[in-house]
């Protein structure tokens, strides 16, 4: 008996501490932030939880800039940490930063209390982290689950708002529909090539003669649908207006960047490393995914009114955008969407960012009368706000221009040139709905006086608190945000050397 | 020797730096830098040495790597007489905004100064990725400007100017990416550099399409006849020192394109295209022509006299002859001269009629000679009297159409009568004619003087003398369209009928045109190459 454990003991996987070390730091931190949540004293709750939380961000961050370059496999094959599971984990993890931040002031946090709220964050963004590093499909699911769950109680955390409890139900029905056909797609992937690790997958669609198998087929189908739900894809992209719009915008900032770079991850991993042999089926029928994804988007963001709505909209059309990327499967095409992804992540935030500062200065909500005089009236927040809508529209000198250049680069180079086409035409649609924000703020000054003096004059004794609520924290953000997208619009090379360390880490495509 | 970097990113700069300054400060400090701009840019023409024919004074370095992109500029005969039509229409839009009253002034001028910026960009630029983006660039300060700052509908105007402008970039955008990537070598790596592009060459199955994406992109903006529905509207819109830039400078940018890109990159699909696009430009003579005589709103009359102007300066373009293309870089700078003072004279016009109408118009001239003066210089610029430069780009660009195709270039002589009757119905609505009856006429004050006269004043230096702003571009125009001519006029019956030759001497001596007879000998001259050129590529051909 004590001989067997032994054995046991020795045969344990070996733990590479180092290079779990970023997400122990966020499991770890999840935990003590829902522990120092337990206090009574209210001080300690608002002030100290979030800078915990913040300090275990940070920690994670430092640690895995600190794995840079140090590409390891660990717990027996179930995870690897590369430069590309780094790169999109620092990408999740710096947008939780901005939406701890962005969550100082917000209802959520105090009515579904502090360290529930910081804790579920944390455990989301490690789900993050797990999937973005998954080898095989357990590990991958493990992660998916992960991720989800708690997003599904943080849309649902202003409990009092029916938005809000709305969104996180329906967040919930459609994301356990999407995990249940994940998990359905994996299974018949396993069948299919007896394997559950991606390295075996691999192996077995190289022998060639399972490329055309409709058990495999169908899993992968399965699998794309499934991811596709998280990533917003159209057809399966219905959930997405109401959950942006219900859930409190922190949280939405949070979701529609973190969420997109873990999923978009997994599905670089997945097709372009395990699947990759079996491109020449699901190529096509992603492209086609696509294509539909760009016009559903941008059609669908034309008519809102809700500035969240609109974004959402826009997130389902730049998802498809970057399917783009994914579907070419070569190294220019990943490296096009990771790129995307980071560039994504400071133009959503910056735009969120703003968001929140005008729900809370106006009574009109997310709505783009919101917006309307922003220029004169707070330049600081129009400027930010100005550079994401030029960026998310592509326009020069901003970020969003060199990765759609990046990305129609690598279409075309993958022999996609038609998707290249379709991405022209949806951003020729885009332009509309997003000068159509950009002319609000700037171009109609005196409709802006109209319509914000009766919220002056209604309430002129809360008018000041009203502007000192929105916090300079928000105001930073979205400034530090905004200025990201004009740097890298006018020096990308950095942050594309980064993408080019991310895309050297599957090895299987050309 | 100035770095062009310097030239290009100083208006930016200064109208940053500016826009810390209070109020009025601003638009005093902003003007002032961008004379320096223009002493920047009139030393470039002194620096420039004519017997040197490729780029010079170029700056070269990798900006996107992955992208095979380079922040490379250079000045060569092509663009240079365009840098400094911009840097003085700049100047004078810069001089003439400072001396008037602007809601948040600070704002105006960043946009003003950036909008400089990615003009010069866009005009210096020989990488690919790089024009495209300041191609792009340069409308976003327009939208603001437009947006912000002017007259009745703007919001609706300004959008329908960026949507219209922005669809023919994207499709240039993708059509940019897909020649350095149809283009790369196998094996080779990325470029977008404009030489190396142009080493290397394209199927002409793909030069087709790419081709009418970038021909989309530049139609849009100059406007050309059916692609123009954003034009009345945005000119309407755009405050006036920003509409005489825009429509002074912003459409050279178009035409220019063609040149810098278009024939140079794609010869096989120019020379296949030639028809369509002289049927285009013919079209926009005539529908620019018969509308600017039509209207009575002064801005449109000018507006749509440009859609003509511009047509011919397509014309001469894809006449695809060394005269046509000489004539077209002429006109386009008299153009561009004649267009902003133009606008800036309506201005001061409008100020005394109290309305931009020519109907509400009439008598001005008899309490105001010297404004009437001015005004009749440019009117009989604009319509190519006999003497003017105009003349002399009309004519190069008529012989270059009537080498190519004589049916066209004899319907297109009717759009140089019909310059005339548009031009001089202006003229005598506002200036002559009974008073009208809001009308106080009082002379041309100091501050508008200021910014008119040197603009006429450069009008009339050019109608003396043309050769200033051809004979440094020859060379370079010359060798732009070879590789197009060669394709539709193959060497060999360039050769055995020496037209190029042959037909400029006739007229030559029919002596108006004295920049036309002088630049004779340096025509032939410049010609050797060309057809040396168009027989290594005619060779490679079959």
């Amino acid at each position: 008996m004590n001989a067997l454990l032994a054995v046991a003991q020795i045969k344990g996987p070996h733990l590479d501490w180092a290079g779990l070390s970023p997400l122990i730091a966020l499991l770890g931190g999840a935990v003590t932030v829902l522990l120092l949540g337990l206090l009574r004293n209210r001080l300690v709750r608002r002030i100290c939880v979030p800078l915990l939380t913040m300090l275990v961000l940070a920690a994670a961050a430092g640690l895995s800039i600190w794995r840079w370059h140090h590409a390891a496999t660990l717990v027996s094959g179930a995870l690897r940490v590369d430069d590309l599971s780094l790169l999109l984990g620092l990408v999740a993890i710096a947008a939780a930063a901005a939406c701890v931040l962005l969550s100082l002031r917000a209802a959520a946090p105090a009515v579904a209390g502090e360290g529930e709220y910081h804790a579920l964050l944390l455990s989301t963004v490690s789900g993050m982290v797990v999937l973005l590093a998954a080898q095989n499909f357990v590990t991958l699911f493990l992660g998916f689950e992960l991720l989800s769950i708690p997003l599904y109680v943080l849309c649902g955390s202003e409990l009092r708002r029916r938005g809000s409890l709305e969104s996180g139900l329906k967040y919930l029905i459609v994301g356990s529909v999407g995990s249940a056909t994940l998990l359905y797609g994996l299974a018949l992937i396993y069948g299919a090539t007896g394997s559950t690790d991606f390295s075996g997958v691999a192996a077995a669609l190289s022998s060639g003669s399972l490329a055309s198998d409709p058990l495999l087929l169908t899993g992968v189908a399965l699998t794309a649908a499934g991811l596709c739900f998280k990533c917003s894809v159209a057809p399966f992209h219905q959930w997405t207006p109401d959950v942006y719009q219900g859930a409190p915008t922190p949280i939405t900032a949070f979701q529609a960047v973190a969420t997109k770079a873990a999923a978009f991850g997994i599905f670089l991993r997945l097709f372009d490393g395990a699947l990759i042999n079996a491109q020449p089926s699901w190529g096509p029928i992603l492209a086609a995914l696509a294509a539909i994804t760009i016009i559903v988007g941008n059609v669908g963001a034309l008519g809102q009114s809700s500035l969240k709505r609109m974004l959402a909209y826009s997130s389902v059309a730049q998802a498809g955008y970057m399917l783009g990327g994914v579907l070419v499967s070569t190294r220019l095409g990943l490296q096009a969407t990771v790129f995307y992804l980071a560039i994504y992540l400071f133009m959503n935030m910056a735009a969120f960012a703003v968001i929140v500062a005008r729900e809370r200065e106006t009574g009109e909500g997310d709505d783009i009368a919101g917006m309307v005089g922003l220029g004169s009236s707070r330049p600081l927040l129009a400027w930010p706000m100005t550079l994401a809508m030029l960026s998310l529209a592509g326009i020069p000198a901003t970020a969003g221009f060199i990765g759609k250049v990046y990305l129609i680069d690598a279409l075309v180079d993958g022999g996609y040139a038609w998707l290249a086409v379709v991405l022209v035409v949806g951003s020729m649609i885009s332009l509309a709905y997003y000068l159509r924000v950009v002319a609000a703020m700037w171009m109609r000054p005196s409709a802006g006086v109209a319509g914000a003096r009766p919220i002056m004059a209604g309430g002129s004794a809360e008018a000041p608190t009203a502007t000192r609520l929105s916090g300079l924290e928000v105001s930073v953000v979205a400034a530090l945000f905004g200025a990201a997208t004009l740097v890298f619009g006018i020096v990308p090379s950095p942050l594309l050397s980064l993408a080019r360390d991310a895309g050297k880490a599957l090895t299987g495509i050309f | 020797m100035i770095a062009l970097s310097l030239v290009i990113w100083l208006p930016l700069a200064v109208s940053l730096l500016a826009a810390l300054l209070p109020g009025q400060w601003s638009g005093r400090v902003a003007a002032a830098g961008s004379l320096v701009t223009l002493g920047f840019a009139v030393s470039l023409l002194f620096g420039f040495d004519t017997h040197v024919g490729g780029l010079q004074d170029v700056t070269d370095k990798v900006w996107i790597g992955e992208l095979g992109t380079h922040y490379k500029i250079g000045v060569d005969g092509l663009n240079l007489a365009l840098v400094l039509l911009a840097a003085l229409l700049f100047a004078a839009a810069f001089v003439a905004a400072a001396m008037r009253e602007w809601e948040r002034p600070s704002t105006f001028f960043v946009w003003l100064g950036l909008a400089q910026s990615a003009v010069f960009g866009a005009l210096l630029a020989q990488d690919l990725l790089l024009f495209v983006a300041f191609f792009d660039l340069m409308l976003i300060p327009f939208y603001f400007l437009t947006g912000g700052w002017g007259g009745p509908n703007r919001v609706a105007a300004t959008t329908k100017l960026v949507i219209y402008t922005l669809v023919g970039s994207l499709l240039m955008l993708a059509a940019a990416i897909a020649t350095g990537v149809l283009a790369e070598p196998s094996g080779g790596h990325l470029s977008f550099v404009l030489s190396d592009l142009r080493a290397l060459g394209l199927s002409k199955g793909s030069q087709e399409w790419i081709f009418l994406c970038f021909a989309a992109a530049f139609l849009v903006k100059m406007p050309a006849f059916p692609l123009h529905a954003w034009m009345p509207d945005g000119y309407r819109a755009m405050p006036l020192p920003v509409l005489a830039v825009f429509s002074g400078v912003l459409s050279k940018v178009g035409a220019y394109g063609f040149l810098r890109i278009v024939l140079p990159l794609f010869p096989q699909a120019s020379a296949h295209y030639q028809t369509l696009m002289l049927l285009i430009a013919l079209a926009s003579i005539l529908y620019g022509s018969v509308m600017a005589f039509t209207q009575t709103d002064m801005r449109l009359i000018v507006g749509y006299s440009s859609v003509a102007q511009l047509g011919f300066i397509t014309l001469g373009i894809f006449a695809l002859r060394p005269a046509g293309a000489q004539g077209a870089v002429l006109q386009m700078v008299n153009h561009g001269l004649v267009t902003a003072a133009l606008f800036f004279i309506i201005g001061v016009i409008a100020a005394r009629a109290g309305s931009e109408d020519i109907r509400e118009m009439g008598g001005i001239a008899f309490r105001a000679p010297v404004l009437a003066a001015l005004f009749l210089i440019v009117a009989l610029a604009t319509l190519a009297m006999p003497g003017s430069s105009n003349f002399v780009g009309e004519f190069l660009i008529l012989l270059g159409a009537f080498q190519a195709k004589i049916v066209i270039a004899i319907v297109a002589f009717t759009g140089v009568v019909l310059a005339s009757v548009y031009a001089l119905r202006a003229f005598i609505r506002a200036m002559h004619n009974r008073l009208g009856e809001s009308v106080e006429s009082h002379e041309i004050g100091l501050r508008d003087v200021v910014v008119i006269a040197p603009l006429v004043l450069v009008i009339l230096a050019i109608a003396l003398d043309p050769q200033v702003a051809l004979i440094r571009g020859q060379r370079t125009v010359t060798a732009s369209i070879s590789a197009a001519q060669a394709i539709v006029n193959p060497p060999s019956a360039a050769a055995g009928v020496p037209i190029t030759t042959g037909t400029p001497a006739s007229p030559g001596t029919v002596s108006p045109p004295a920049g036309a007879a002088q630049q004779l000998p340096q025509r032939n001259g410049g010609s050797g190459p060309s057809s040396s050129a168009g027989s290594s590529s005619g060779g490679s051909g079959p």
